[in-house]
């Protein structure tokens, strides 16, 4: 088994099959965090460059351990060490990165598009760490890691997922990939942030949060991105919290065993509450351990060697 | 694979009694086998390594613990081949350090397997002694490696391909040399 690209740029161009491989992978990864030795020589002499041009620090530091588990070199940029504000352009960074030789290339971007565009003109694997209000497919991987590994299955699970979804690349990642698997999913936003295109790709959308929560295994609360908040898409966080928050009450109507999930970092007391954030259904801090396992498992099938060789048996 | 030849060399009477000589010699050359622990090598390593402690404790009264070791990252031809094989779990559930380990696996080749296997439990403890046991051992080896116990010895060609197919994984049990048709050179093929 491997993947049909070089690249991870999106959870949209991956088949069930793809996604299975990647999730079972990211198992044999999973304990490799209680052992005395945290690591492998699996990628010894490659080399990762993390190219981030929007500032994140669990993402990048989840892919930096990934990679330094796996005895591979990783080297970081970021914006305020990078040439982009001194005009080059992202054409001319890419051949620059690219002089090094990095065997990989870890892009954050605020642009739809970047890693794609670095996969069209570039020679290196990219692996998209998140594109503007795009995908950030290597998230959705962790979260449904995270929900197969408490629920045993995803298809027929009922996920909703609630809040921002407008500015969400991790609500698109996610629908994308629990659709594909054959999960049903509720969006549940206010009107303002709640595209209606997202209902083309097989999701339900309501606006009414009681009726997302209704019998769902697992609830996914998506961070109100205050950097993004610019145009009055609510009147305050106060209403936001008082209509679109998790509370105890409200997960009171999802499944008896539902988890409670959060990509992070939460805004306590307005899309969660503390006391559900640190519940017993909560499993944030899993999926910040989840992330770990599932970026070394895409690295490491993304490393194979020639993809054009013949495939070989055995 | 297609029409190739297949020449079934063991049938499942003569794997069980091959296990049962292994047993037995494990023990003479451990004295009893109080302090050893059992690795297999995923994937049909493990299901030997389970019937070897089954003999054991047969014969002893007590069967010595069993772990699960998967080489894959160990690998070093990773960077070579696009097709990675599925990774599978690792799981020593007894303490490595100061053990005598009787590493498992059905067939021993060029030995790149066993020296993944060394190192990924080098980085899992430090045992005593690390002895190697085999149910097929069929030459052309690269790397400076000897199995303490063995099946069969099986004189065969680079171009040939030794299935070990077990009850547990394949639904029978036989070891068949099967002549490749293309005739590329197995160690090329098989899983180091």
């Amino acid at each position: 088994m491997k993947l049909s690209s070089p690249h991870l740029l999106g959870i949209e161009p991956l088949s069930p099959g793809e996604i299975t491989l990647i999730l079972d992978t990211a198992e044999g990864f999973s304990d490799l965090a209680t052992r005395e030795i945290k690591k492998v020589p699996t990628l010894r002499g490659k080399t990762v460059v993390n190219f981030f041009v929007e500032p994140s620090t669990r993402t990048r530091s989840s892919f930096e351990l990934a990679e330094k588990r796996l005895s591979a070199d990783s080297l970081n940029f970021s914006t305020s060490t990078s040439s982009l504000v001194k005009g080059e352009t992202l054409l001319d960074t890419l051949r620059n990165l690219e002089a090094m030789s990095p065997d990989f290339i870890v892009l954050r971007h605020s642009e739809a598009g970047a890693p794609h565009f670095l996969a069209r003109y570039g020679s290196t694997s990219i692996v998209n760490a998140g594109d503007g209000a795009h995908e950030h497919p290597t998230q959705a991987l962790l979260d449904a890691f995270t929900i197969r590994r408490r629920k045993g299955r995803l298809a027929g699970l009922r996920v909703a997922i609630v809040g921002d979804i407008l500015h969400s690349r991790v609500a698109r990642s996610n629908v994308h990939l629990l659709t594909k698997m054959g999960a049903e999913v509720v969006l549940c936003g206010p009107p303002t942030l709640l595209p209606r295109g997202l209902a083309g790709l097989g999701a339900r959308v309501t606006h009414r949060m009681d009726e997302a929560v209704e019998g769902a295994d697992v609830v996914m609360m998506l961070r109100i991105q205050r950097e993004r908040m610019k145009g009055g898409f609510f009147p305050t966080l106060r209403e936001y919290a008082t209509f679109y928050g998790l509370d105890a009450a409200r997960l009171s109507r999802a499944a008896s065993d539902a988890i409670v999930m959060h990509p992070g970092p939460i805004n306590r007391g307005v899309e969660i509450m503390g006391d559900v954030a640190d519940g017993e259904a909560s499993v944030i801090l899993e999926q910040v351990r989840s992330g770990v396992a599932v970026r070394m498992a895409v690295l490491y099938l993304l490393a194979g060697g020639d993809r054009e060789a013949a495939s070989q048996e055995r | 694979m297609g029409s190739a030849s297949r020449i079934r060399v063991l049938d499942a009477a003569s794997i069980d009694r091959s296990l049962t000589r292994i047993a037995h010699e494990i023990l003479e050359r451990n004295k009893g086998g109080s302090a050893i622990g059992l690795v297999g090598v995923q994937t049909r390593g493990v299901p030997l390594a389970r019937r070897l402690a089954a003999r054991l404790g047969a014969i002893e009264g007590q069967a010595p613990p069993v772990g699960v070791l998967d080489i894959n990252l160990y690998r070093d031809d990773l960077s070579r081949i696009a097709d990675h094989p599925i990774l599978r779990r690792t799981e020593i559930p007894y303490d490595l350090e100061d053990a005598v380990v009787i590493l498992v696996d059905d067939v021993l080749f060029t030995g790149r397997t066993v020296r993944a296997a060394l190192d990924a439990l080098m980085d899992l403890g430090r045992p005593r002694q690390i002895q190697l046991a085999v149910l097929i051992d069929r030459g052309h080896r690269e790397l400076p490696v000897r199995a303490d116990f063995v099946g069969k010895n099986l004189p065969t060609a680079p171009t040939e391909r030794v299935d070990v197919r077990l009850a547990e994984t394949d639904g029978e049990d036989e070891v068949v040399i099967v002549k490749s048709e293309h005739g590329g050179d197995a160690r090329e093929e098989t899983r180091a």
